[in-house]
């Protein structure tokens, strides 16, 4: 089954072995994947400020992008739900681009998503030694309601041990424009969730999004904690934490 | 000053932000979880949706509720008035103090008061309005707005208050809640028994009965509504409902997702003013109703922020509110509905940065009694802001250059490839870097993480060595290859 891999830009430009874990996982799990050369944005930048143009047209590249593939697998809740929740919206007033854009969103899962719902064959066989705490990125959790998804797959990890911090489910403060818009305010919420991860003493923080984890990730190095890994899920599951 | 700057003084406040870190550990959020728990997440879910489809059922024929209103209101002997602005509302209530020469009018919690400066509407015209709730108390003491809709002081600790009392009422300092409540209560009951004129908000008006309903815990309302001669219940025309039946589906949502209470101390009906056989009641009551914009969101996309029934649940869960309180918004409401209601009222220049000021993280929305979409909306406020050209062209410029390139796949690739290969440098051994270039806003509390690979993912994946593909096989180079 021929399953498509967006890996998202952030994926693309800051962490590509996280795109490589989500490419192992799939194959684990039996499926074939294809990974579209010219995929780049979902648009999520454009439409979270306002402008529905530049979104539009960054959304009507993906769907072509992605025509192919029965399914469509990101390693990110946000992208996920920027096409999942919004991708209608935008094509509100198209309807011949509204039903292509409804034929991904049914197509369209988030990667921890997709390897509990629809694989049938199990993928993960990684072990980890350590504890470590899950953080809920909000879009993936609040857009398409990914939350015991990565936490099922995480227990299936030999040697991890899960310990849940205080407000898991609460906004790092990352937001996308918001964290360079109102960097202050973004800090501080982003020093509230570090404190919390700390808190847990746990070795590394789990997480399904690279905005939050570059904005923890920055966070705890400033702070001066350069122990505490942030790991995204897919490298956990795949065990390629070591890259 | 705008929301950023006040933020900022926000942020460096210490005292303000242990109030802050107080009102978070113990406050609303974890008592709405719980009565949502007992009351079974499920059912509160269902409920949620009859709450929605209640107040869109409202709204939709919002004239004909509000006429009915009147109808039955005027039946049982009230007066009802209509205030198209702010500024009339006032003058209505001016008026009604001059006809019944009132000297002092106390008054229980009001938004509609604030967002049209009753007190100082009323002081201008030689009235002295009393504020009896204690957190408004407080804050007409100390001269400043409330910082929350339901917890109008909670931005002051207790230690401020006592401050505070000591040097208006002259008496010596007290340490405990208690005592100072008491001093309070005291000082209060003077009013109470004086005054000529109570003046209410209304949480919910009853068209089929004519009456107003306010929610409250501290029992002052009661006495604001039936002590003085005159009563005036001054509100939001968008606050009618059609039955009471609606408004016991909608007062189960209030109370639970604004205190966490399964019903608040106080419920209070208040239909016409005293009749022939009650001992008690005012002699005259009056409806000022003001729409003051709200008209002007019928039917419009911002239409579902007027089912807001005011229970503060979004700023509760709002972790920008929680870093910031309530007074950097800047206006009368505050949290995720004031980033919607204070552009939509005032107009939306004058409040460019309010539907910025979230992470659109969904908190608020999963908390909404009626399921109001606040990050939608917000979303929607900045699409107009660029629509009508109010963003800084820098910021139009970075979005439609971003979007330029990434539909120019081999442009694209060529500029990512050199950023994250000059990201990767500028991140140097540890792979933080402290100071990004155009993104100093970032770098204020945090570093950036450079480029783990001073390669783009495409780039890695287009040039990974193709093994004989076997269906469902492991490439065996891909994990290598980080």
């Amino acid at each position: 089954m021929r399953v498509g891999l967006f890996v998202t830009c952030l994926v693309d430009l800051m962490r590509p072995s996280i795109g490589f874990a989500a490419l192992k996982l799939l194959e684990n799990a039996g499926y074939e994947v294809t990974v579209p050369a010219m995929q780049t944005c979902c648009g999520q930048p454009g439409w979270n400020s306002g402008d529905r143009e530049a979104a539009r047209a960054l959304a009507e590249r993906l769907i072509a992008q992605f025509e192919e593939c029965r399914y469509v697998v990101v390693p990110s809740g946000s992208c996920a739900g920027m096409i999942r929740a919004h991708f209608p919206e935008v094509f509100e007033d198209e309807p011949a681009m509204l039903a292509k854009a409804r034929g991904l969103v049914a197509r369209t899962y988030e990667l921890t998503e997709f390897l509990t719902r629809m694989a049938k064959r199990a993928s993960v066989s990684a072990s980890f030694d350590g504890t470590v705490t899950y953080h809920d990125s909000c879009s993936g959790l609040r857009e398409i309601g990914v939350k015991v998804q990565p936490r099922q797959l995480l227990a299936k990890v030999a040697g991890l041990k899960l310990v849940e911090m205080e407000e898991c489910e609460t906004c790092c403060g990352f937001g996308g424009t918001f964290s360079i818009k109102y960097g202050e305010i973004s800090s501080a919420m982003a020093e509230k969730k570090c404190a919390n991860i700390e808190a847990t003493g746990a070795q590394a923080v789990v997480l399904g999004d690279l905005g939050c984890m570059l904005n923890i990730e920055g966070r705890l190095r400033r702070r001066g904690d350069v122990k505490t890994r942030v790991l995204h899920v897919a490298e956990v599951l795949a065990g390629t934490t070591e890259g | 000053m705008h929301f950023k700057a006040r933020s900022s003084v926000a942020l460096a406040d210490a005292t303000l932000q242990a109030n802050l870190r107080k009102f978070q550990s113990t406050g609303f959020t974890a008592l709405r979880a719980k009565a949502v728990a007992e009351f079974g997440p499920e059912l509160f879910e269902a409920l949620r949706g009859e709450g929605a489809a209640i107040r869109d059922r409202s709204l939709a024929h919002l004239d004909a509720w509000l006429e009915r209103f009147e109808a039955e209101a005027v039946r049982r002997g009230a007066t009802v008035l209509f205030a198209e602005t702010r500024a009339e509302a006032c003058e209505l209530l001016i008026d009604i103090c001059r006809r019944h020469g009132v000297r002092k009018a106390i008054k229980s919690k009001s938004m509609l008061s604030e967002e049209a400066g009753v007190n100082e509407a009323l002081a201008a015209n030689g009235i002295t309005p009393i504020e009896t709730d204690l957190g408004e108390y407080i804050l007409q003491l100390a001269g400043e707005p409330p910082s929350h809709i339901i917890a109008p002081a909670l931005h002051k600790s207790k230690e401020e208050v006592a401050v505070l009392f000591e040097a208006h009422h002259h008496a010596p300092r007290k340490d405990d809640i208690p005592r100072m409540t008491r001093e309070a209560r005291e000082v209060l009951r003077e009013h109470f028994l004086s005054a000529d004129l109570g003046i209410s908000g209304g949480n919910f008006l009853i068209a089929e009965t004519g009456s107003g309903v306010i929610v409250t815990n501290e029992g002052n309302g009661r006495m604001v509504t039936t002590l003085p001669r005159v009563h005036v219940c001054i509100t939001g025309i968008e606050k009618v409902l059609p039955t009471l039946e609606d408004f016991s589906t909608l007062l189960r949502l209030l109370t639970r997702s604004a205190t966490g209470q399964s019903i608040s101390n106080y419920v209070s009906l208040f239909t016409g003013p005293r009749g022939r056989q009650d001992r008690d009641g005012p002699e005259h009551m009056v409806f000022i109703l003001v729409d003051a914009g709200r008209t002007s969101l019928v039917g419009g996309d911002m239409q579902e922020m007027l089912r807001c029934i005011r229970c503060g649940a979004c700023m509760n869960h709002c972790p920008v509110y929680r870093a910031v309180g309530g007074h950097s918004y800047g206006w009368v409401y505050p949290g995720p509905m004031g980033a919607v209601l204070t552009p939509s009222y005032m107009g939306l220049a004058n409040a460019l940065d309010l539907p910025h000021a979230a992470t659109l993280c969904g908190a608020c929305s999963v908390a909404c009694p009626v399921k109001i979409p606040l990050p939608e909306l917000l979303r929607k406020l900045r699409e107009k802001q660029v629509d009508r050209g109010l963003r800084p062209r820098s910021e139009r410029a970075a979005i439609r250059l971003w979007s330029w390139t990434a539909r120019r796949p081999r442009l694209y690739a060529l500029a990512t490839a050199i950023a994250v290969r000059l990201l990767r440098i500028l991140g140097g051994r540890d792979g933080m870097i402290s100071m990004l270039p155009f993104g100093g806003e970032w770098t204020r509390g945090r570093f950036f993480p450079a480029p783990k690979s001073g390669r783009t993912f495409r780039s890695l994946y287009a040039s990974r060595p193709k093994p004989a593909r076997n269906r469902g096989q492991t490439t065996v180079f891909s994990s290598k290859q980080q």
